[in-house]
């Protein structure tokens, strides 16, 4: 009784292996050269004990071997040496190039290593088979599936309105949390400026500026006094121009006490600090002092109200209106010309 | 008896029924050229920034609380910084293997995007976009996209000056488009740029966490697509068919293979990482943003958007008195977007270009589509273009021509060069095809001949 069960489970295990055989047999008759060898592999361990072999065997080459092993080694050596230079130097001397060697050259020993592997111990065989195609008889179901199955709904598309608003409502309940990010649709903060009449400039260090400090040929960053240096409405470009060169628009002809000006330093084109200031060294053949940011080089004409000659700026610098008081101290009359800093839609340009 | 390979094998099998899948996927063929290896060093630097900023989240304080500087490096002590600047000096002047893991994250997110734009060029100019992969292509987009903002993210998360020009920028930029600008930036920001520190934390959460989720859940789909349709073939022999893929299985022989890729690119990275000096932000000093400086470089990635930004002449879109769409808003948002369109919409424009609604699983020469590579070619070289003159600043330190002349150049040549490259892109290709053609007409000639006159001579007839 046992016996006859296992002579059919023998029976059936070799006629399965066989057919397998014979199949895969006909594949690699398709497939490369390189993969010669399965079929007749194949068909001995047909009648054999030994499962048909799936990867095709190839000699052995043991110095590849070795090569692994030896790389492989390598590769520790690196990474040991990492440790022991992370471990010998202190924090502030240790060597960033030694420490990167290492642990580079520990990968890529391994990467060798795998290579060689890959390239000579692994049989790389070249297999054949379809690429997957679509099963129109699983859509139709599919479609059919949903259809039967929505058969017994009268009302579909009200169904299918009150889902989605539904959806709609709950989805824009999920997000109003965000909103406590900030505020709402609220662009008060950008319209905001710590200038009004008499306050004061100070400079970096927070000193009030003097007017007799200004000098040409150069150019001074300021703010408000007692404003958060931050604020980017707070910060000025300070500079001083010989009364006779100044073309400034009309009505601003008392904002520039001996022609002392200043600018909102914040670039109204993308909202850099205009850093740079260009004063010709030989004005026959250069061009006008000039404002420029360095981001993308807008330039802007300090004589003529800080309006746009060059770059990608759509709107002069605003300026702020300035004095000087009784103990020479620089302070506005007012607030900027324009908005401060990159503009945006719906912001109201000229003066406020 | 026991197998150490079968025992777990099987121990899984039983409880998960995974091993005709577990087969399938040790079978899985992969078609064998060069520059399918591009996707793939874009995973792998992946997973190298994955690690490295891992380690890196445990050092950063996403801060910029002010705190004054009492470390070793002399040029900064005393000044007055925020916590996250001065976290990222420490961990690159103090802690040991921190400046090595800074810099390789850095540079494996320059290799990172630059892999994928290889990729990206490998996949459009052989045509494998085309169906049924057109949403693997979609999500490689989204893709390349994401990771530019993530990589963007991560260089402004330092707080230097670098980085805060850069922040300064995105800022207009945000504040430019049309509509939800103003109040999009108050919201995100908390009031107007640098705004009370909120943004520095908000910042950190999208780049150490939703953003590289969001990229790790795009690559996981990317490439589930990819094997549900199996890797696209170039037509070596005449085994490889629209039909019938010829490949290297995934075990044993592309395992090996790819995993050497992995460890190589980690070493070049780490190599880089040690050797090549990257963004050394304690020479740049914190930001405020009342500072600024010349030949400031963003990271290579974002050159194109500061080239755009720089080459649009100067206008807002104003009706009144009222601005309607600042400046900025061409270079930082129209022209990647449209960019991003073109790119994205480029399946179906071809398809309905050409009429070609067919199955592709064989990839195309360049030369072999004509139309589509003089396209390709004329689209990076517009792209190619505003990117150079996004350092046209340095390009006047190193070669004189002044910043003016430059500008004017490129106005003109990033419309006239494309168009010119397409002409002689098609061109090109056509006469490759066509010679192609006649080598393998007079090969097919010359086989004929040469079977007929050993034919004649068997028969015995004079050879003419």
């Amino acid at each position: 009784m046992k016996l006859r069960e296992w002579l059919l489970a023998a029976a059936t295990l070799a006629y399965g292996k066989r057919a397998r055989a014979r199949s895969k047999g006909e594949h690699d008759a398709q497939a490369s050269p390189d993969a010669r060898e399965g079929p007749a592999s194949d068909a001995r361990a047909g009648d054999g004990a030994a499962p048909a072999r799936i990867v095709p065997p190839g000699p052995p080459d043991r110095r590849a071997e070795h090569l692994v092993v030896a790389l492989l080694a390598l590769a520790a050596l690196f990474a040991a040496g990492f440790i022991v230079v992370y471990a010998v130097f202190s924090p502030t001397e240790v060597p960033n190039q030694l420490l990167g060697v290492c642990i580079a050259g520990a990968l890529a020993f391994v990467a060798l290593a795998l290579a060689v592997f890959g390239r000579r111990l692994i049989v790389t065989e070249e297999i054949e088979e379809d690429y997957p195609r679509e099963s129109p008889q699983e859509q139709r179901e599919i479609a059919q599936l949903v259809h039967e199955s929505a058969s017994r709904l009268t009302r579909r598309r009200l169904l299918v309105g009150a889902a989605s608003a539904t959806g709609g409502v709950l989805g824009l309940a999920g997000l109003t949390p965000v909103l406590s990010l900030g505020p709402l649709w609220d662009t008060a903060p950008l319209d905001a400026s710590p200038w009004h009449r008499g306050r004061r400039l100070v400079d970096t260090h927070g000193y009030p500026m003097l007017a007799s400090d200004i000098e040409e040929e150069t150019f001074y960053t300021a703010f408000a006094e007692g404003a958060n240096p931050d604020d980017i409405a707070s910060i000025l470009v300070v500079l001083r121009l010989h009364p006779r060169e100044l073309h400034l628009p009309a009505g601003r002809q008392t904002w520039a006490p001996y022609g002392i000006l200043a600018y909102s330093k914040i670039c109204t084109h993308a909202g850099c600090a205009v850093a740079l200031y260009r004063k010709p060294r030989f004005p026959v053949v250069e061009p006008r002092p000039a404002l420029v940011c360095p981001c993308h080089y807008s330039t802007f004409n300090p004589a003529t109200g800080a309006s746009e000659i060059f770059g990608p700026a759509g709107r002069p610098l605003p300026q702020l209106p300035l004095m000087i008081d009784a103990e020479g101290h620089l302070r506005a009359t007012g607030d900027f010309s324009g908005r401060v800093g990159p503009a945006w839609w719906g912001v109201r340009e000229g003066s406020t | 008896m026991s197998d150490p390979i079968l025992d777990p094998v099987r121990f899984v099998d039983e409880r998960t029924a995974a091993a005709p899948l577990l087969k399938k996927s040790l079978r899985y063929l992969f078609p064998d050229h060069w520059s399918f290896l591009l996707g793939e060093i874009a995973l792998y630097s992946f997973i190298v920034l994955i690690a490295t900023g891992v380690y890196l989240a445990l050092f950063f304080e996403p801060s910029v609380a002010q705190t004054v500087y009492h470390g070793p490096y002399a040029p900064l002590r005393g000044r007055e910084m925020s916590d996250a600047y001065k976290s990222v000096v420490e961990l690159s002047l103090t802690y040991k293997a921190g400046l090595l893991i800074r810099q390789t994250h850095h540079w494996a997110a320059d290799v990172f995007v630059a892999s994928i734009v290889l990729h990206l060029m490998r996949v459009f100019f052989t045509g494998a976009y085309r169906k049924p992969r057109e949403l693997t292509w979609l999500i490689g987009l989204v893709l390349l996209f994401t990771s530019l903002l993530e990589g963007y993210l991560g260089y402004s998360l330092v707080d230097d000056l670098l980085s805060g020009i850069g922040l300064a920028i995105g800022y207009g930029v945000l504040l430019s488009v049309p509509l939800v600008g103003g109040p999009l930036g108050v919201l995100l920001f908390g009031s107007a740029f640098p705004g009370k520190g909120v943004f520095e934390s908000r910042m950190y959460i999208a780049h150490v966490f939703i953003l590289p989720a969001l990229l790790a859940l795009l690559i996981g789909a990317h490439l589930a697509l990819v094997m549900a349709r199996h890797h696209t073939q170039f037509r070596r022999d005449r085994r490889h068919t629209e039909r019938r893929l010829v490949g290297v299985p995934m075990f044993p022989g592309q395992a090996p293979r790819s995993l050497a890729l992995m460890f190589a690119v980690a070493a070049v990275l780490f190599l880089l990482g040690g050797l090549v000096q990257i963004n050394p932000i304690w020479q740049w000093g914190p930001f405020e943003p009342w500072l600024g400086t010349n030949g400031a470089q963003p990271d290579w990635y974002l050159g194109w958007l500061i080239g755009a930004l720089r080459l649009m002449p100067s206008f807002d879109v104003v009706v009144g008195h009222i601005t309607l769409i600042p400046n900025p808003f061409w270079g930082g948002v129209a022209f990647p977007l449209v960019v991003l369109l073109v790119l994205g919409a480029f399946p179906w424009i071809e398809r309905r270009l050409t009429g070609d609604r067919s199955v592709h699983n064989l990839l195309e020469r360049p030369r072999e589509a004509p139309n589509r590579t003089a396209f390709g070619v004329a689209f990076l070289s517009w792209i190619f273009l505003v990117f150079v003159f996004g350092a046209a600043d340095r390009l006047y330190v190193l070669y004189g021509v002044s910043y003016e002349t430059l500008l004017t150049i490129f106005r003109v040549a990033i419309w006239v060069v494309p168009v010119a490259l397409f002409v002689l892109v098609r061109l090109l290709c056509r006469e490759l095809a066509h010679a192609e053609r006649v080598e393998h007409e007079r090969e097919v000639a010359e086989e004929e001949a040469a079977s007929q006159e050993t034919a004649m001579a068997e028969r015995g007839e004079p050879v003419i």
